[in-house]
């Protein structure tokens, strides 16, 4: 014990080993669990993506088995500028968006984007767009479904976002969800007029179609999903493919 | 066994870090919208605090006195990378939720503030058991605050329904200011009101007193 009295911990040779051998142990126990559990976590991310594009398509049931359903659907490359299936083309080209057409709020985006088709006895049935853009807060990533006219939406829903607890993640909730199916994207002149209110859609008025209803308390996380809605279904964005898609020339 | 009790038990209501050491508040107002991620996060934290306490306190006659908060702060961050990892891997949704709140138990007090003013004084067993009962200190205010929120603010409880809201044809209007930042400063106010009146002892003596003035000294 004499040894321990006599030992001088702030000696900077003692500084010096303390600090050298706890910054390597530490490092090693942390990139170990780090790599140990890589797969896992990358399964879980792959796996709820999957789920939020079933989920989006209604195809989801609880406990069912996300793979096996996800099997059923058709993942194809769309080359966002002629609007046609590009399935061999660069997915690391990317595109930058002029200031005026950036509504969604993300500078650049992917030059060829991978879309899913939802088919029901050999017809495609919806296809599902991934779309994202900034909210309040933070960027929202989500997956919006489409009917086989291009123009219905069946469902928007969001896989990562940041928006305030409570008040702008209560795009999803459930009621909010629901109300979007059905609506319309396009107005009269072919530009996507859809867009998030403020307070709840009313009743009996014309243009409810191209309404959804306003998140409250949180009307710029709101104005965020207008943003990327119509970006992603303008001409800049899924708007050509959509086109395409309607008049069925992309089936092959 | 007896001290190895108080140490565990004591941290629970009579010396609560949350209510009493008023250490903490900042996650406890974050995570608590709804019970889950609370119970997640009282075991990530309880969890860090109470191996922090065993690993400082392993090392505390080799830990040099000036880089001694950095050393702590290395060991804590340490456990909360593993503890987030281990939540990405096996409770992948509702760390969603926690998103940065499991991060940002390095910067809690509570964990920080047992290794200084515990761990580093006391026994690896005793430190562990101290670190233990704090973490449970804390989550039972958590629970308390999410329990009451979630049920309040959404009419569930762990997401089934307990209430049945007005939005879908039931008779309870739920009250968005619960699901707020400021209500969990509201319910941990009313919590510590409640806890100070049940123990008077932890009733702080005022500051200062107001000097009563004789009318002779004023002249």
């Amino acid at each position: 014990m004499s040894d321990k009295k006599n030992f001088d911990r702030d000696s900077i040779s003692n500084t010096l080993i303390v600090a050298i051998g706890l910054s390597l142990v530490c490092s090693i126990i942390v990139s170990s669990a780090a790599i140990v559990l890589k797969p896992v976590q990358a399964k879980n991310e792959d796996l709820f993506r999957k789920q939020i594009i079933l989920d989006v398509a209604g195809l989801m049931e609880p406990g069912a088995d996300v793979d096996a359903l996800f099997a059923s659907i058709d993942t194809r490359t769309v080359d966002l500028g002629s609007g046609a299936y590009a399935d061999d083309a660069d997915m690391e080209a990317t595109v930058a968006i002029p200031d005026e057409l950036d509504i969604a709020g993300i500078a650049q985006r992917a030059a060829n984007i991978d879309v899913y088709l939802v088919t029901d006895n050999g017809r495609v049935d919806q296809v599902i767009l991934p779309v994202y853009g900034k909210g309040l807060w933070s960027t929202m990533l989500g997956y919006l479904a489409v009917a086989p006219d291009g123009n219905t939406i069946r469902g928007l829903r969001f896989y990562s976002h940041g928006e305030t607890p409570g008040l702008g993640d209560q795009m999803d909730k459930e009621s909010w969800r629901a109300q979007v199916d059905g609506k319309k994207i396009y107005g009269d002149e072919g530009e996507p007029v859809i867009r998030v209110i403020k307070g709840l859609v009313p009743e009996g008025v014309t243009g409810t179609e191209h309404m959804l209803d306003g998140l409250a308390g949180a009307t710029l996380t709101g104005n965020g999903i207008t943003g990327l809605v119509q970006y992603w279904t303008g001409s800049h964005g899924f708007g050509p493919y959509l086109a395409n898609f309607r008049e069925g020339k992309t089936d092959e | 066994m007896s001290e190895a009790r108080t140490v565990l038990i004591d941290p629970l209501v009579d010396n609560n870090p949350v209510t009493l050491q008023m250490l903490g508040i900042c996650s406890a107002l974050a995570v608590t919208t709804s019970l889950l991620p609370a119970l997640l996060m009282c075991v990530a934290l309880t969890s860090v605090a109470a191996l922090a306490g065993a690993a400082i306190s392993a090392l505390r006659h080799r830990i040099p006195n000036n880089i001694r908060i950095i050393v702590h702060m290395t060991i804590i961050a340490s456990l909360v990378i593993l503890v987030d990892q281990l939540l990405k891997a096996y409770a992948f949704e509702t760390s969603k939720q926690l998103s940065v709140f499991v991060g940002l138990i390095i910067t809690n007090c509570i964990v920080l503030g047992r290794a200084e003013a515990f761990a580093m004084k006391n026994g690896v067993v005793m430190s562990f058991i101290d670190g233990l009962g704090n973490g449970l200190g804390y989550s039972i205010i958590l629970i308390a605050v999410a329990t009451l929120r979630e049920l309040f603010g959404a009419g569930t409880l762990l997401g089934y329904p307990v209430f049945e809201l007005a939005s879908s044809g039931g008779w309870y209007e739920a009250n968005g200011l619960m699901l707020l930042p400021p209500s969990a400063f509201f319910i941990i106010g009313l919590l510590i009101w409640g806890i100070r009146t049940w123990r008077k002892q932890q009733v702080e003596k005022p500051e200062y007193q107001i000097h009563e003035v004789h009318r002779t000294e004023v002249f």
